[in-house]
C-alpha cells in the first residue's frame, strides 16, 4: 500500500510538472489526464471508490474531453514559444512564490496536529457518502446544485445574446 | 484472499479476455452473414465450411499489411489511439457477473471477477475514457476527415452519456444498489427489469447504439461523408484494433444490457427442473450468453435496416428527445416508488 502510494504520487507529481513544462498544448492535456487518473488512484487507496469513479467520469471523462475539443477546433498543433518581458517573469515568480508560502503556512498546522475523532474507513463508500450528503449536509448540497444550474443558464444566456 | 481464490480469479480473467476476443472475432463474421441474409446474398463462404475461418483469414490479412504512419502525424498519439480504444473496451468485462456461484468441494467460487459496489458507475468511467482512443487517434492523423470524425464521435458520446446516465438513474432508484451482482440477484424468475423500466430500457438501448458508434448513429465513420472518419489514415492491425474495439464494445454493451434489464444469468422456471446447483449455474451462464448473442444480432439487424441519421437529427434526438424523456422516466419511477 505504501509502495503504491509513493508510485501514484511520483507519477502524479511528474505529470503535473509536465503539464506546466510541456511546449505542446496537446501534451499538457494528456499529462493532466494522467494526473487526474492518479488522483483517482489515491481515492481508491483511501477506500473512496465512489469518489474515485466520479472523479474519472467528471474530470477525465467530461472536463478534459472539452479541453481536447477546444484544442482540436482551434487546431493548436504548433509549439508555443512565449517571449514574455523580464518584468512579467519576475512578477510571475513572486506571485507564485507567495501562493506557495500561503499554502505551506496553511498546511503547517494541520500536519502536526493529531487527527480529531476516529477515522472511519468506510466513509467513502457510496452508501455512507449518500447518507452524509442527504442527511447532514442537505441544504448546502442542494444549494450547490442550484449554483450549477444558474451557471448553466448563465452560459446559455451569454451564448444566445449574439 | 487465499491462493485458491487467486488462481481461480486469474483463470477467470483469462477466460473472460479470450471469450471477449473470440466473440468479437466471430461478430465480424456474423455481421457479414446477417448482412448477407438481410440483403438476400450468401455472404462469406470460401474460407472453411460456411466461411467459418473467415475471421482468421481477415486477421492474418490485417497483420500482413503494411503499417503506415503518415509523415505529419503525431506519432506517439497515433500509436496510442487504437491502444486506448482496445484497452478500455476490454476493461469493462471485469465487473460483469458472467454467472452465479459455483460450489467446488465445499468452497464458493463466484463467476464474476470483481464485484465493485459502484459497478454501474465503473462502466461509465470506462466509456468516458474510451472516448480518448477515438479523439486522440483522429486528431493525431492530421487529416481533416479524421479530425471531423473524431470531433463528431466525442460530441456524440458526451451527449448520449447524459441520457444514458439518467436512464440508469431511474433503474438505480428501483433497485437501490449500484452493484451489478445485486441488480442481477433481484431479477430472479420473471422479475426482469425491462418489465419495470420499459422506457428506461428504450433510452438506454438507443444510447448504447450511439456510444458504440453503431448504425444508425455511425456518423464518426460515415463513409459517404468522411471516407472512414477517425480511422481514415490507419492501416494494418492498427485499423484492425479500431474495428475490433467496436465489436468488443458491442459485445460488452450487450452484456451490460442483458445484466441490467434481462435478468443476467437468471433463467425462468429453472428451479422447477430439480437440477443440481452447479448445473443450474453453468446453464445460467449459457443462458446469459444466449441473451447476449440475441442482443448482438439485434445490433446487426438494426444496422442493416435503418438508414443513417443526419448529424443535426442525432443531436436533436439526444438533447431534445431522449434527455427530457429520461427525466420524465425518473419522475415517474420516483412517483410510483413513493405511492406503492
Amino acid at each position: 500500500m505504501v509502495f503504491l502510494f509513493y508510485l501514484l504520487t511520483a507519477i502524479m507529481l511528474i505529470s503535473a510538472l509536465m503539464v506546466v513544462f510541456s511546449r505542446y498544448p496537446i501534451n499538457s492535456v494528456i499529462y493532466l489526464i494522467i494526473c487526474f487518473l492518479m488522483v483517482a488512484g489515491h481515492y481508491i487507496l483511501l477506500n473512496a471508490q465512489f469518489l474515485a469513479v466520479v472523479h474519472i467520469i467528471v474530470y477525465t471523462g467530461a472536463v478534459m474531453v472539452l479541453f481536447l475539443f477546444v484544442l482540436m477546433l482551434l487546431n493548436l498543433n504548433a509549439k508555443i514559444d512565449t517571449h514574455r518581458s523580464v518584468l512579467i517573469r519576475i512578477a510571475a515568480v513572486v506571485s507564485g512564490g507567495l501562493l506557495f508560502l500561503v499554502l505551506v503556512a496553511a498546511l503547517k498546522g494541520s500536519l502536526t496536529a493529531p487527527l480529531s475523532g476516529k477515522f472511519d474507513s468506510s466513509i467513502g463508500l457510496v452508501k455512507n457518502l449518500g447518507m452524509v450528503l442527504y442527511k447532514d449536509f442537505m441544504l448546502p448540497f442542494e444549494m450547490s446544485s442550484v449554483l450549477f444550474l444558474s451557471a448553466m443558464v448563465g452560459a446559455l444566456m451569454l451564448s444566445k445574446r449574439q | 484472499m487465499e491462493a485458491n481464490d487467486l488462481i481461480f480469479k486469474i483463470i477467470l480473467l483469462f477466460l473472460v479476455f479470450i471469450i471477449t476476443l473470440l466473440v468479437a472475432m466471430y461478430s465480424t463474421y456474423a455481421e457479414r452473414k446477417v448482412a448477407a441474409f438481410i440483403q438476400d446474398r450468401i455472404g462469406p463462404n470460401r474460407a472453411g465450411t460456411f466461411g467459418l475461418l473467415q475471421p482468421l483469414a481477415d486477421g492474418v490479412k490485417m497483420f500482413m499489411k503494411e503499417d503506415i504512419i503518415p509523415l505529419h502525424a503525431n506519432k506517439a498519439l497515433f500509436v496510442m489511439g487504437p491502444s486506448i480504444a482496445m484497452t478500455t473496451a476490454c476493461l469493462t468485462g471485469v465487473i460483469i457477473p458472467w454467472g452465479g456461484e459455483l460450489n467446488i468441494g465445499g468452497k464458493i467460487y463466484s463467476l464474476q471477477i470483481t464485484d465493485l459496489n459502484i459497478g454501474v458507475l465503473y462502466i461509465f468511467a470506462m466509456v468516458a475514457i474510451g472516448v480518448y482512443g477515438i479523439m486522440l487517434g483522429g486528431w493525431a492523423s492530421n487529416n481533416k476527415y479524421a479530425l471531423l470524425g473524431s470531433v463528431r464521435a466525442a460530441s456524440q458520446m458526451i451527449s448520449y452519456e447524459l441520457a444514458m446516465a439518467l436512464a440508469i438513474t431511474a433503474l438505480i432508484l428501483k433497485t437501490g444498489t449500484l452493484s451489478l451482482r445485486d441488480i442481477v440477484a433481484q431479477q430472479q424468475g420473471w422479475h426482469w427489469n425491462i418489465f419495470y423500466q420499459p422506457l428506461g430500457f428504450l433510452i438506454f438501448l438507443v444510447c448504447a447504439f450511439a456510444e458504440t458508434n453503431r448504425a444508425p448513429f455511425d456518423m464518426p465513420e460515415c463513409e459517404s461523408e468522411l471516407i472512414g472518419g477517425y480511422h481514415t489514415e490507419y492501416s494494418s492491425m492498427r485499423l484492425g484494433f479500431y474495428l475490433f474495439a467496436e465489436y468488443i464494445n458491442m459485445f460488452i454493451s450487450s452484456a451490460v444490457l442483458a445484466t441490467l434489464y434481462f435478468g443476467g444469468y437468471h433463467m425462468p422456471f429453472i428451479s422447477h427442473l430439480g437440477l443440481s446447483a452447479n448445473t443450474v449455474v453453468m446453464l445460467g451462464t449459457l443462458f446469459f450468453f444466449i441473451k447476449i448473442f440475441l442482443l448482438i444480432f439485434f445490433f446487426m439487424w438494426v444496422r442493416w435496416t435503418i438508414p443513417r441519421f443526419r448529424y443535426d437529427q442525432l443531436m436533436k434526438l439526444g438533447w431534445k428527445g431522449l434527455l427530457p424523456l429520461a427525466f420524465i422516466n425518473i419522475f415517474i419511477t420516483g412517483l410510483v416508488m413513493i405511492l406503492l
